[in-house]
């Protein structure tokens, strides 16, 4: 119970900061975001009303005002989502455009990250076990390999060969232009027919960290004294690293895994760039490219939010997977 | 003179493992690629004189741009940025990390507490879209915002693990009779107890510099560095913008992506080599 209590001060304690360093990080910046972001607004021809106008400035900060009052301000505006309105989507609000990309990032990247969390696990698992051998150096070093790909020229290598040169897969989007979101059977099938190579790049991309952490864990478990025993007692390998070494390895992954998921909202911005997929890491992509502040600070507060949230689960879970916290 | 011997000793430690060895000999490529980068070039890296979006040819190995550069010639001076960013900010983040790592595993009570509530804050805020944000406010379209940027966003990893290694030398006891004969805090926190994480603080500088390439390219790939650098980062950025690919330009995409991965492979397998003459456990029978 004090466990929980000390993690919950902590979860609150830093979402305060990470909310408060996304207040503070476009007021300190040189230079006034708050112009440029109107001033694109004004030059783009888009009519913003009063309220809107006051959003922006409360999330990007007005330069004589007080800090005191536009703080509140900000604080009211995030829980009652009034993130003003962006000049890349200037017919609806930051909120709504965000809530339309977000399912789009959650599956194609949530579902990326299961995978790649099981697969990179199982390989490493095995390199552990074999330790030393062939096998294990030819894991260790294609991991390192693929690992270094950028995830966007891996998308921009793939995109050429599988989708402009061969036409397998659509160039971009997340589906057909003609078409609008719908429960269909061949919406859906249109939509995982667009997310394959986005899915692709980033499962590739993100395997190589789990070969490496689960291998590791796997070799400093195999030396534990219960292992040794095991052996000893003529259980067979398989069962020894399967039962024995590899579920106690698996552990400090978890806590890896929960943070990856986290991430899930923010951590594609270039891939779901390359794509054009409708989804939260396009979103940043296009917010940057069009200094877009308004979008950016909201879309950054999001993707920091879901992260500390991810992180809190897992520290909750953790006390379920192992007991040695409780304490 | 006995920290060159023992650069050499640990040089020739590294030598002696085959993956740090192949990460080694990749590395020194890219170094002598960036520093004799006007001798070996075969064309002007920026001059526009050729045919616009050739493929590879006897003249131009690697094909040319959409403006008419050469595109082998760029990789190879663009090898300098790349190298440049990484060291740069590789060095920067190992610095903040190494500061913060010792004050506050040397320091138990408040000031710890506060240094690490600070380290975790760092290490949740996911990185990129951090950069990103912080590239894009700062508008400095300059190397140096880039270098600025990704070595004040990378120390996280580092300064926890030099904190949690730091606290434990703390109560050694060659630590408690350098404090008790009388030595000042400077002294005990750089002589004594530094030069004890060497290996780890090489670990993180090189991890922190692995990062960095990876960092610089996608940062000046969405068009948040200097344009008018010829680095890999910009190559690709250019290759984006005039739609190398739908022009069947895949040799200007798959050249400096290469390099970029070839030079992150080499980091990391340099560090596994640190690591394993750190860490006995994970050295490789042989």
């Amino acid at each position: 119970m004090r466990y929980l209590l000390r993690k919950a001060g902590l979860f609150a304690v830093t979402l305060w900061a990470a909310i408060t360093l996304n207040f503070l990080l476009p007021r300190l910046m040189p230079g006034s975001p708050l112009d440029a972001a109107l001033g694109k607004l004004a030059s783009a021809g888009v009519p913003i009303t009063n309220a809107e106008r006051s959003a922006i400035e409360v999330a990007l900060g007005v330069p004589h005002g007080n800090w005191f009052v536009q703080y509140g301000d900000y604080l009211r505006n995030i829980v009652t989502f009034r993130f003003g309105t962006s000049y890349s989507f200037p017919t609806q609000t930051v909120a709504r455009t965000i809530g339309q990309a977000l399912p789009w990032t959650v599956v194609l990247v949530g579902a990326t990250t299961v995978v790649a969390f099981v697969i990179g696990t199982l390989l490493g698992v095995y390199a552990g076990w074999r330790r030393g051998t062939a096998a294990d150096s030819a894991l260790t070093i294609g991991a390192t390999f693929f690992g270094a790909f950028p995830p966007f020229w891996l998308g921009l290598l793939l995109l050429y060969w599988f989708a402009f040169r061969y036409g397998w897969f659509p160039i971009k989007g997340g589906y057909d232009a003609g078409t609008s979101p719908a429960w269909s059977l061949s919406f859906l099938g249109d939509a995982a027919r667009h997310s394959v190579l986005p899915a692709v790049t980033l499962a590739v991309t993100t395997l190589s960290g789990w070969v490496f952490g689960m291998r590791n864990n796997m070799i400093s478990t195999l030396g534990a004294d219960y292992v040794t025993f095991a052996e000893a007692n003529g259980l067979r390998p398989r069962t020894v690293a399967l039962l024995y070494a590899a579920r106690n390895a698996l552990l400090p992954n978890v806590t890896a895994f929960g943070l990856s998921l986290g991430a899930v909202v923010g951590g594609s911005v270039l891939v779901e760039g390359v794509f054009s997929y409708p989804g939260l890491g396009n979103l940043l992509f296009i917010a940057v490219t069009n200094h877009d502040f308004p979008l950016m600070q909201a879309l950054f507060l999001i993707i920091t939010v879901s992260m500390l949230v991810a992180i809190f689960v897992v520290d909750l879970l953790y006390v379920r997977l192992d007991p040695r916290v409780r304490r | 003179m006995t920290s060159l011997r023992f650069a050499w000793r640990a040089l020739t430690m590294l030598w002696s493992n085959g993956k740090a060895r192949a990460g080694l000999i990749v590395l020194s490529v890219f170094v002598v690629l960036a520093v004799f980068a006007p001798l070996i070039v075969p064309h002007s890296p920026t001059a526009t004189t050729f045919p616009q979006n050739q493929g590879p040819s006897g003249v131009n190995w690697f094909g040319t741009t959409g403006n008419g550069q050469d595109v082998l010639s760029q990789v190879i001076y663009g090898t300098r940025i790349s190298l440049l960013v990484c060291l740069a900010s590789g060095a920067m983040a190992t610095v903040v990390a190494v500061t913060l790592g010792l004050i506050a595993g040397y320091r138990p009570g408040l000031v710890d507490e506060l240094l690490s509530f600070v380290n975790n804050l760092a290490l949740v805020i996911p990185a990129l879209p951090l950069m990103i944000i912080l590239a894009a406010y700062l508008q400095g379209h300059s190397v140096w915002t880039i270098v600025l940027v990704v070595g004040f966003t990378s120390w996280a990893t580092g300064a926890r693990v030099i904190r949690s290694q730091t606290s434990t030398l703390r109560t050694r006891e060659f630590v408690t009779s350098a404090v008790l004969s009388g030595e000042r805090l400077p002294r005990v926190v750089f002589r004594e107890i530094l030069p004890n994480m060497i290996s780890l603080v090489t670990a993180s500088f090189m991890a922190a510099a692995t990062a960095a390439v990876l960092a610089e390219a996608s940062l000046e790939f969405l068009g948040l560095g200097n344009p008018t650098t010829v680095s890999w980062g910009t190559i690709l950025y250019y290759a984006q913008q005039q739609n190398a690919l739908l022009t069947g330009q895949w040799v200007l995409v798959l050249a400096p992506g290469l390099a970029i991965v070839l030079l992150m492979t080499s980091f990391t397998l340099i560090n596994f080599g640190v690591d394993a003459l750190s860490n006995p456990s994970l050295r490789e029978r042989s």
